[in-house]
């Protein structure tokens, strides 16, 4: 009997666990172990340089342009994505079931596209000369607002940040829709009853028994923010430009290892990113951990 | 049944982890960095003689990886099927891939990687690192050996100029590049014929001309802006011909100073006027190398910066009888220490012989077999492109941007010139982009354009990191 439950536990878990290890875990321990070293990617063998490649870190300015991008982004995607999220979710609500199914569907379009036809497309709407955002803007004789979107530094990252908000929001829009159905109808009767307006429904009752989704949700769009790669690597200038304006640690990696063969270097900001994610992801979900509401 | 299993019939988590831990050992073990130098494996050397001048066993296998992008790999097979003919009984390994670097990372990694390599397209390995970590062979027998097909030359002297400089490294050369690139300016000889426009000797003659252009309402720039390194090239032949040859050298031998030669302020600042006048295509700052080049081929501009594939790229976009052909780029001033017809080239498709090879001669073999003359004609008929080997477009009929390039490198003899730092020190050709893409959108001046590029080539100058390579 006892025997028969280890065999039946270890065929269940050890596949599993082994697949991880060797994919996962492995090559994360790998990772620390080259960004201690001078490993060019091609060589069989590797140097030991301690902490170098992080002392680097510290002064390469393009990497700083990435943090300070990333850091950007990690503001403002998460909040923007969940108020659009959250906006769109809680008027569904109150639309009428049929309508409110097929806005669902339609936000959830751009789940459906990889990141990377979603960076492509966007690209053609930012064109300067052809794209439909300035075909747009002149059509309605707004043409003095037209700009070069993504090859002016002051709004290079404010497009990249668009992109990733609109590919995202609808996945929200259908988290936050579910959570909501969740919440006990005679809550929101009681609250009408109450004289409460829809702001104060919203604020007093909606949000807080959704906590928890926008908490997840937190997490999950700072992991996106923190990473960025698809987008900028196809659709900005350089790509990560003008002059930086666009870049983000995904790509500083990415071409460190792979243009300029310094792999050891490149691990160094992939074991800085992780760490980065990480904490994010253990401050996001302490934040709110004490205060769990119980539906009665 | 035991009473202890009645406390505890299933696993805790403390003895799963333990049980994981002592799996995950032997994966940890099969390490990135865990393959050592093994003990040489090569083929053993046939004797050489005057058919074999390299010494190729007659039986060992040879794997052929090429790059299969615009050009295809059929030159690279017909290459194949003459070895085979030549050594009947070696076995011929054929794989034609896009994505090179990625399929042959982890195979120089662990030391078995084939025996020739076309390092060529996006995500090919860095040629100055594999250099560095000793993974390439050194072609000077290669280069020594007896052309295939022009008897009393050697395989170095049916070269153009430049092509075996630019695969050496710190005095070895370690890859032949197969196709030759010259850059200049490009534009529709149908349409400066039909508005009376000549294309320009002199940079004064080149502001002139724009101003005419742009009144007849045209714009007489274009770039690929998307990709800063499009507008580099003939800012950077500018200062070439100005300053001549100790200028690149200065550059790429990372001298103190070196950016801040007149040759390259004066160039830069030629180009921050281009932009300053209004003459680039207003929106070029955004547009990839498909769109601007669309651009050009529809006539809005007049001018487009690009290499010698542009003919090729653009099948299919041109229009008939738009007969684009390529001009080189105009003299800064009458003091040049260049002629007007001096043209940067250089060669690509980049061939090597990994240095842990089985077949190192085979593969050698296999190179001078496609550099042979009678290869090097067929792929140039096939690609309407100029191949590394010297006179190989000789008789053929060639297009209008062909023939223009033929000229032109005709018209240079041996006043070509090439950067090297671009291949040597990527991330300073990074910088370089960079601070032109801003140069050309007014974002900076001249000035700082200098001494922005100064300062990153003084970085990688100090890099102890790096590998240093002189010319």
């Amino acid at each position: 009997m006892k025997h028969g439950r280890w065999r039946f536990l270890l065929g269940a878990l050890v596949p599993a666990l082994v697949l991880h290890v060797v994919f996962v875990l492995s090559p994360y321990a790998q990772a620390f172990w080259l960004s201690l070293t001078d490993w060019t990617g091609v060589a069989g063998e590797a140097q030991f340089v301690g902490a170098d490649n992080y002392v680097r870190l510290g002064g390469d300015s393009l990497f700083l342009d990435a943090v300070r991008n990333n850091a950007l982004l990690l503001i403002v995607v998460p909040l923007v994505t969940i108020a659009i999220g959250l906006f769109l979710a809680s008027m569904l609500r109150t639309s009428s079931p049929r309508l409110g199914q097929g806005y669902r569907i339609v936000y959830f379009f751009p789940q459906l596209l990889s990141l990377v036809v979603i960076a492509v497309l966007w690209g053609f709407v930012y064109n300067p000369n052809t794209g439909l955002l300035n075909s747009g803007l002149r059509a309605i004789g707004l043409g003095g607002l037209a700009h070069s979107w993504l090859a002016e530094p002051a709004f290079a990252l404010i497009a990249v940040m668009a992109v990733l908000v609109w590919s995202s929001v609808g996945f929200y829009v259908v988290l936050f829709s579910a959570a909501i159905e969740g919440i006990p109808r005679e809550l929101f009767e009681a609250a009408l009853l109450d004289g409460a307006g829809k702001w104060a429904t919203f604020f007093r009752v909606t949000l807080p028994l959704v906590r928890e989704s926008v908490q997840v949700a937190f997490v999950y769009l700072g992991i996106a923010a923190l990473d960025a790669f698809a987008v900028v690597q196809v659709m900005t200038v350089g790509p990560g430009g003008p002059d930086g304006a666009t870049e983000v640690i995904g790509l500083s990696l990415y071409r460190t290892a792979f243009t300029y063969g310094k792999f050891g270097y490149a691990s160094a900001m992939g074991v800085a990113l992780f760490f980065a994610t990480l904490t994010l992801a253990v401050l996001a979900l302490r934040s709110g951990r004490k205060e769990r509401l119980e539906l009665a | 049944m035991n009473p202890d299993s009645q406390v505890r019939p299933y696993p805790t988590r403390r003895t799963i982890l333990k049980s994981a831990a002592v799996l995950s050992v032997p994966a940890l073990g099969g390490c990135v960095t865990a393959g050592k130098e093994s003990g040489e494996t090569k083929a053993g050397g046939a004797e050489k003689t005057a058919e074999n001048p390299l010494g190729v066993k007659a039986d060992a296998p040879l794997e052929v990886v090429v790059f299969k992008g615009g050009y295809g790999d059929e030159y690279a097979v017909k290459a194949e099927a003459t070895y085979q003919q030549k050594y009947p009984q070696a076995k011929i390994d054929h794989k034609g891939l896009q994505k090179v670097g990625e399929a042959m990372q982890p195979r120089f990694v662990a030391g078995t990687p084939p025996d020739v390599v076309d390092n060529t397209g996006a995500g090919r390995l860095d040629i100055a690192t594999l250099v560095s970590a000793n993974q390439v062979t050194d072609l000077a027998d290669l280069l020594d050996a007896p052309s295939l097909d022009q008897p009393g030359k050697k395989v170095r002297d049916t070269l153009l100029p430049g092509v075996v400089d630019d695969g050496t490294f710190a005095g070895k050369t370690v890859a032949l590049n197969f196709t030759y690139t010259v850059w200049g300016l490009w534009y529709s000889k149908s349409l400066f014929a039909d508005r009376g426009w000549t294309y320009p000797k002199t940079w004064d003659e080149m502001v002139a001309l724009c101003a005419e252009i742009k009144k007849a309402g045209v714009a007489p720039w274009t770039y690929q802006g998307k990709y800063p390194e499009y507008i580099n090239d003939p800012l950077l032949s500018m200062a070439a011909k100005a300053g001549g040859a100790d200028l690149v050298k200065a550059v790429d031998n990372l001298q103190p100073g070196a950016w801040k030669q007149d040759g390259l302020v004066q160039a830069a600042t030629a180009f921050a006027e281009l932009a300053g006048q209004g003459y680039l295509m207003s929106g070029s700052e955004a547009l990839s190398h498909t769109e601007a080049q669309a651009a050009w081929c529809q006539k809005k501009a007049a001018f487009i910066p690009c290499g010698s594939w542009l003919e090729a790229e653009q099948k299919g976009v041109a229009p008939a009888g738009f007969d684009m052909v390529m001009g080189t780029v105009p003299a800064r001033s009458s003091s040049d220490k260049l002629p007007v017809t001096a043209v940067q080239a250089a060669s690509s498709e980049s061939f090597l012989v990994p240095a842990k090879a089985k077949n190192a001669a085979g593969g050698q073999e296999y190179l001078r077999i496609l550099f042979s003359k009678q290869s090097a004609t067929a792929f140039a008929e096939a690609n309407s492109t100029l191949p590394a080997v010297a006179g190989a477009t000789d008789g053929l009929t060639l297009s209008s941007g062909l023939g223009s390039v033929r000229d032109a490198v005709t018209a240079a003899g041996s006043d070509t010139f090439t950067y090297r730092f671009r291949t040597w020190y990527a991330p300073l050709a990074k910088a370089v982009d960079d601070a032109t893409g801003e140069l050309v959108n007014k974002r900076i001046s001249p000035a700082d354009w200098s001494t922005r590029i100064q300062k990153a080539a003084d970085a990688v100058a100090k890099d102890s990191s790096v590998t240093k390579f002189t010319r």
